[in-house]
């Protein structure tokens, strides 16, 4: 799915600072009360995506929906709203009215259809009581494309709001279960960051486990006992097609993705021990990167393709590491009661989240790529395997209830707003997409 | 730290490597010795004999040489395990011996030695430490005498827990080895 930014309207951004703003950092703020009105619609037409009245809706409703979901606004229940939003309304808002059910800002913004048959989405932010423009851009896409729009829409006003890069326009790769435990049914599947869109990729034939994204978003490693030999494998999204990195003589598990995409970084268990290795997917290349006595695994890149966080146990418990690209200068990081696991470093650098296991609980918890400033999010029965947004504010992970489902769920650096995120089945091993192009 | 690269024609050498300078106390124990000899002529009049299956126990319906069978002459197909641990005990290593007396009746029958974690660990510790659990009871049978060409392994982690429950008697049931008679041949 393409979709065009629109020069035209983005030049007309004024420069001035933001007369509000969303404090990102603070896990007690109020949410920003903010309006979402339908957008309008210039001239109604049909589209193979329906008319662009009742897409003028749906975008604003998932604007809408992607905003509460960061827990940082609060959108106003249009049945209070006392306009609509005409196309002459969207460059010059009836800032009186928004003011009177109380929103601080305002998103509004118009569908058009295009004579090729897609669409363009213009996305217009308002500070309602200062009466000002705050941004505004424009999304040229296919009429199916709608959603990845209004995404778009919400990545600007989050970003312009926040001060981050937003995540809406992201998808999740995940582990789709059903069935008994002892006969548990595990599927790839894939959704928006905000489930629309749910994919099955696998049968189910096959047992898999631990899907991760490449950073173009087009393939995805994970691993599955095809055949009885659990090893790793990628997964072409547009073809479909599925193929195992390599006739490894064991089992090899774990994957991921370095930051360019060349190399996987995987464990290999050998004897009943456990490293962690390099593939050059291009040369098929392998580089031996432990070789310590014990289980190292869950590997991960620091995003400039340095350094690599993982898991071990030759202390004595599970515990995290850090080391050099090429396995030189391997140094625990983690103390503290219990054992630490799944390390995943931040997409922006500055944290590691991980799991922590102590006292019969799980937790996610992040700690900074030194051991420092450990903080635990979650604390739960069973909470395990976490993500990163793309922009590092949120992270994504699974819980399992004590006999009971799997889900996925989601917090925000702070340890709030913690929330399920609704899959059709039961959930795990979710990872998280950059964001899309 | 060993920062080598390899080509993959490579790694079978890579994997031999690895297990063979395998001593320190992470690594699997050695096996341990010999205690119980693998079958005594006299109490097994078959012993030895591989074209003759054994007699069957009173009452015990099982065909000879199958998986039903292997399991009643050793007293289970599996073995447990204490948390995170791939140590055996007293009664583990009693049934490794039995079903490595059994696997030399039958010597044309391959067995997979399946490693088994219960639910209380994360995903990718515990398929390593299935590994664990699995090249351990190998290496016992092996000790027993029993061919290592005949036996392979595999982790299931805790993707396939034998009972559903979350109680520790449930996950003492799921730690697991489990000695799976593959094919006669």
């Amino acid at each position: 799915m393409r979709i065009l930014f629109l020069a035209a309207l983005a030049l007309a951004a004024p420069a001035f600072a933001a007369p509000i703003r969303v404090d990102i950092n603070s896990g007690i703020a109020q949410p920003l009360p903010i309006a979402v009105p339908a957008f309008a619609t210039p001239a109604a037409a049909n589209t193979e995506a329906g008319s662009t009245a009742a897409l003028g809706a749906q975008v604003a409703q998932v604007i809408s929906n992607d905003l509460k979901s960061s827990g940082l606004f609060r959108p106003v229940d249009p049945a209070a709203f006392t306009t609509s939003v005409t196309p002459a309304d969207v460059l010059r808002p009836q800032f009186a009215s928004w003011r009177t059910v109380a929103a601080q800002a305002l998103v509004t913004g118009t569908v058009t259809a295009n004579p090729d048959g897609g669409i363009t989405v213009g996305c217009y932010a308002y500070d309602v009581f200062s009466a000002e423009e705050l941004a505004r851009n424009g999304f040229v896409t296919t009429a199916a494309g709608w959603r990845r729009a209004a995404h778009k829409c919400a990545d600007l006003v989050y970003s312009r709001l926040t001060g981050e890069t937003g995540y809406f326009d992201s998808r999740i790769v995940y582990v789709s279960e059903t069935g008994r435990k002892t006969k548990r049914i595990k599927r790839l599947a894939v959704m928006d960051q905000d489930g629309a869109g749910h994919r099955f990729l696998t049968s189910g034939q096959n047992l898999v486990l631990t899907p991760r994204f490449a950073p173009n978003q087009q393939t995805i490693t994970y691993m599955s006992f095809e055949g009885n030999r659990p090893r790793v494998w990628l997964y072409t999204l547009g073809s479909g097609r599925q193929q195992a990195i390599g006739d490894f003589p064991n089992m090899s598990f774990a994957p991921r993705f370095s930051p360019d995409g060349s190399n996987l970084i995987f464990s290999m268990s050998t004897g009943g021990n456990t490293d962690i290795f390099r593939l050059d997917i291009g040369s098929r290349r392998l580089t031996r990167l432990t070789s310590q006595a014990g289980i190292d695994t869950a590997p991960s890149y620091s995003p400039d393709g340095s350094r690599i966080v993982f898991e071990s146990d030759r202390g004595g418990s599970q515990q995290l590491y850090v080391m050099n690209a090429d396995g030189s200068g391997q140094q625990r990081i983690s103390f503290g009661d219990g054992r630490a696991a799944t390390p995943v470093w931040s997409p922006r650098g500055d944290l590691i989240a991980f799991t922590r296991m102590g006292g019969g609980r799980f937790s996610v918890g992040v700690m900074k790529p030194d051991g420092s400033g450990e903080r635990l999010l979650t604390n739960a029965y069973q909470d395990e395997g976490p993500t990163w947004s793309p922009n590092g504010r949120v992270i994504l992970f699974f819980r399992s209830a004590r006999g009971g489902p799997v889900d996925l769920w989601s917090v925000d650096l702070s340890g709030q707003n913690e929330r399920k995120v609704p899959t059709p089945l039961d959930g795990s091993d979710p990872a998280w997409s950059p964001l899309l192009p | 730290m060993a920062n080598r690269s390899l080509t993959l024609p490579l790694i079978a050498a890579l994997a031999l490597g690895v297990s063979a300078c395998a001593t320190k106390k992470k690594d699997l124990p050695p096996p341990p010795p010999s205690a119980t000899t693998p079958v005594q002529p006299g109490i097994d009049p078959n012993a030895g004999n591989n074209n003759v299956p054994p007699p069957s126990n009173v009452g015990n319906a099982n065909v000879p040489g199958s998986a039903a069978d292997f399991a009643a002459q050793s007293g289970s197909d599996h073995v447990l395990f204490q948390y995170d641990s791939y140590e055996f005990d007293e009664e583990a290593r009693t049934i490794l011996g039995k079903q490595a007396e059994w696997l030399a009746r039958y010597p044309q029958i391959r067995i997979t030695v399946e490693g088994h974690a219960d639910e209380r660990g994360t995903r990718e510790y515990n398929l390593a430490l299935g590994d664990r659990r699995a090249t351990a009871a190998k290496n016992f049978l092996a000790a027993q005498g029993v061919d290592t060409n005949r036996m392979t392994t595999i982790s299931y982690g805790k993707e396939r827990p034998s009972v559903e429950g979350s109680d520790e008697s449930s996950w003492a049931q799921n730690r697991r080895a489990v000695s799976v008679v593959a094919s006669a041949g």
